[in-house]
């Protein structure tokens, strides 16, 4: 009992710590980044610069709630071309946009149900190959409908999910939407009794079956709210982009992984926070443009930030085992 | 236990059987598919995949998975591309041996992520895919290396023949033949099964963990890298997206061949099959006239269903063993 005591204590204190982290590293970019341009301190280009990626950043939000529960999700990028496909073909079809709209959203939503029926009613099938199946089982339905087509022409007010601001104060839509979702995921994960189920879940699964938490349908639940923010993505980006082919979102698994993990989630379960989750994108962001501004080309910058994710995860592996060595356990 | 192993040839002989119906179904519609020329092609468009499905079983068998393994290809391709394109009098043999090494290079520092580092393989193995891809771009700087840059002795590699087959797959064979005999006959090799059935229990014994992490992923590169250079002189052409997307087919080849994505379990032989079952479908395809746009779809439909088969395979095995312990029990102490 004890021994749990502290053990909560430690992962706590060390959340904290992450966070704090994470603020010191956004400051310094931010630092960095205003004495290479002094545009980038103007009001607009700030705005813009966060609100560039946020199209994946609703997808950080429930891929945080995957990870807390030691599971992994590759296939969110197809979902999101698929949905954006059907999107645009049943907008094509004569549906109205936005009945379009929520053909999106059921789309990714269903292919996230069944993403979690596989992993949470089968025994024994690992996450990992059922989301690497989905990977190209939902990628590859978009090119059988839409081949090497691409579809657009959406009415005129779509475009403003993407591109417009609230009422001409500068502050872009998406970004309100966003940290409104960003609001809910963190009160239920950090505030409510199913969140506290979802990090019993990742911390000893075992433990929670037999403490009585319906763990298969709390997976299977995450999963599928995987695929529905997936469809959240799959609109807000297809209305950036203007049209919508099935070749979207490509490589997006990786930077939404990346920025859950870099926010102080891991894969192993039991960890992480939407706060920090949050910080992480920001953090992404800002690092993005900062390059960017330097004229970094778009594969250098893959590099950086691959380099960036292993060292972020390794650091405190080391660390850990500098540490226990001298108690000789 | 005898009969545990028996279930697992009859998940080979499944695909055996699996196999043979496959190729007299195409053969009906298209009799040209079972000429013994087209037999020919089609293994030589899969012996890169047979070759690099050899690393990533390994890898899978420890529970780990390497989705680097098609950036190394590129990457190894690309140096190889640049290196035959400046000094075209090398020799292909050397270029073979090159390819080894450069991507076990590679390979080492993934594993050296994994193992020393820690960090989980899927996030290791997606950031390292990156890393490796985006050098491609940087050591290409965004040109690819045409035919005509290549001299013919590095192409004929792939044109050229020995004893009657064509020189790629007498190597995949080779590479099938040491690891067969790796993985069955040798002391490291049957580590690499313990380490990836109960890790734990595999560290009591004395099993150096930490090096068998590391030696599966530097296998898994070098392998890759091996592939990239059959590659490049297969194509015989060297591009930045080179074997994009490639590594879900080599998963997939394991899965199909019995490999269990949990780790422990996986065979020479099944990843043998399991990779001439994916060439036949690829071959296939165009001669039944069916769009390639199908490809992906088709391909996560297979690793979906092969993944589930292993997963009833498996709990018929523990089945099995718990009712066979159950028997000796009875045997030993009475009811």
């Amino acid at each position: 009992m004890a021994l749990e005591t502290v053990r909560v204590q430690r992962v706590r204190t060390s959340a904290f710590r992450w966070e704090w982290l994470l603020l010191v590293l956004i400051a310094g970019t931010f630092l960095v980044n205003s004495r290479i341009s002094p545009h980038f301190l103007r009001y607009t280009s700030l705005m813009s610069a966060l609100s560039v990626f946020l199209e994946a950043g609703f997808m950080v939000l429930s891929m945080v709630f995957i990870l807390v529960a030691g599971d992994i999700d590759v296939s969110v990028a197809s979902i999101v071309a698929l949905a954006s496909v059907l999107m645009s073909l049943s907008y094509k079809a004569g549906l109205p946009m936005g009945l379009a709209m929520l053909v999106a959203l059921g789309v990714g939503a269903g292919c996230g149900y069944l993403n979690g029926l596989l992993i949470s009613r089968v025994p024994n099938l690992s996450a990992i190959i059922v989301t690497l199946a989905g990977f190209s089982l939902y990628r590859g339905i978009a090119y059988i409908l839409l081949g090497d087509r691409a579809v657009g022409g959406f009415p005129s007010w779509y475009s403003y999910l993407a591109w417009g601001d609230i009422g001409g104060t500068g502050i872009p839509f998406i970004l309100v939407a966003f940290l409104a979702c960003a609001l809910v995921y963190g009160l239920v994960l950090h505030r409510t009794s199913f969140g506290r189920k979802v990090f019993a879940i990742g911390t000893n699964r075992t433990a929670a079956i037999f403490s009585g938490i319906p763990v298969a349908r709390i997976r299977h639940t995450l999963f599928t709210l995987n695929g529905l923010m997936a469809g959240v993505a799959a609109i807000f980006l297809t209305s950036k982009l203007g049209s919508s082919r099935p070749n979207v979102a490509t490589g997006y698994e990786l930077e939404v992984i990346a920025i859950a993990v870099l926010g102080g989630a891991s894969p192993s379960g039991g960890k992480g926070s939407i706060a920090g989750a949050c910080l992480a994108l920001v953090l992404m962001r800002l690092l993005r443009y900062g390059m960017g501004l330097r004229n970094v080309p778009g594969q250098v910058m893959m590099v950086i930030i691959g380099i960036v994710l292993v060292c972020v995860v390794m650091f405190p592996n080391l660390l850990a085992t500098r540490k226990r060595r001298p108690a000789g356990s | 236990m005898r009969f545990a192993s028996g279930v697992r040839g009859l998940r080979e002989f499944g695909i055996i059987v699996f196999i043979l119906v496959l190729s007299v179904l195409i053969g009906i519609r298209n009799p040209r598919f079972l000429t013994w020329g087209n037999i020919h092609d089609m293994l030589v468009d899969t012996a890169v995949l047979l070759v690099v499905a050899v690393g990533m079983m390994l890898v899978l068998v420890t529970g780990g998975i390497d989705l680097s393994a098609e950036s190394v290809l590129a990457l190894t391709g690309m140096v190889a591309g640049i290196i035959i394109k400046d000094h075209p009098y090398l020799s292909p043999l050397f270029m073979l041996v090159f390819g080894l090494c450069f991507g076990g290079l590679l390979g080492s520092v993934t594993g050296l992520v994994v193992s020393r580092g820690r960090v989980l393989p899927i996030i290791a193995t997606l950031s390292m895919m990156y890393i490796y891809r985006g050098i491609t771009f940087i050591v290409s700087k965004g040109e690819w290396i045409d035919a005509h840059e290549m001299p013919e002795s590095f192409k004929a590699l792939a044109t050229g023949r020995a004893l009657g087959f064509s020189n790629l797959i007498v190597i995949a064979l080779l590479v099938y033949v040491v690891f067969y005999y790796f993985t069955a006959h040798t002391r490291t090799g049957r580590e690499i099964y313990a380490v990836g059935s109960n890790l734990e229990a595999a560290r009591i014994i004395g099993i150096n963990t930490t090096f068998i992490t590391w030696l599966v992923y530097t296998i898994s590169g070098a392998l890759s890298g091996l592939g990239g250079v059959m590659w490049v002189a297969r194509y015989a052409s060297a591009q930045n997206d080179t074997a994009a997307g490639f590594v879900l087919t080599v998963v997939a080849a394991c899965v199909l061949g019995g490999v269990s994505i949990s780790g422990g379990a996986g065979t020479i032989p099944g990843v043998l099959l399991g990779s001439i079952t994916i060439g036949i479908i690829n071959n296939a395809l165009p001669m039944i006239r069916v769009s390639p746009f199908w490809k992906m779809a088709l391909q996560g439909i297979i690793i979906l269903v092969a993944a589930l088969v292993n997963v009833a395979v498996a709990r018929n095995i523990e089945r099995t063993q718990l009712r066979q312990r159950e028997e000796l029990r009875m045997v030993r102490y009475g009811a």
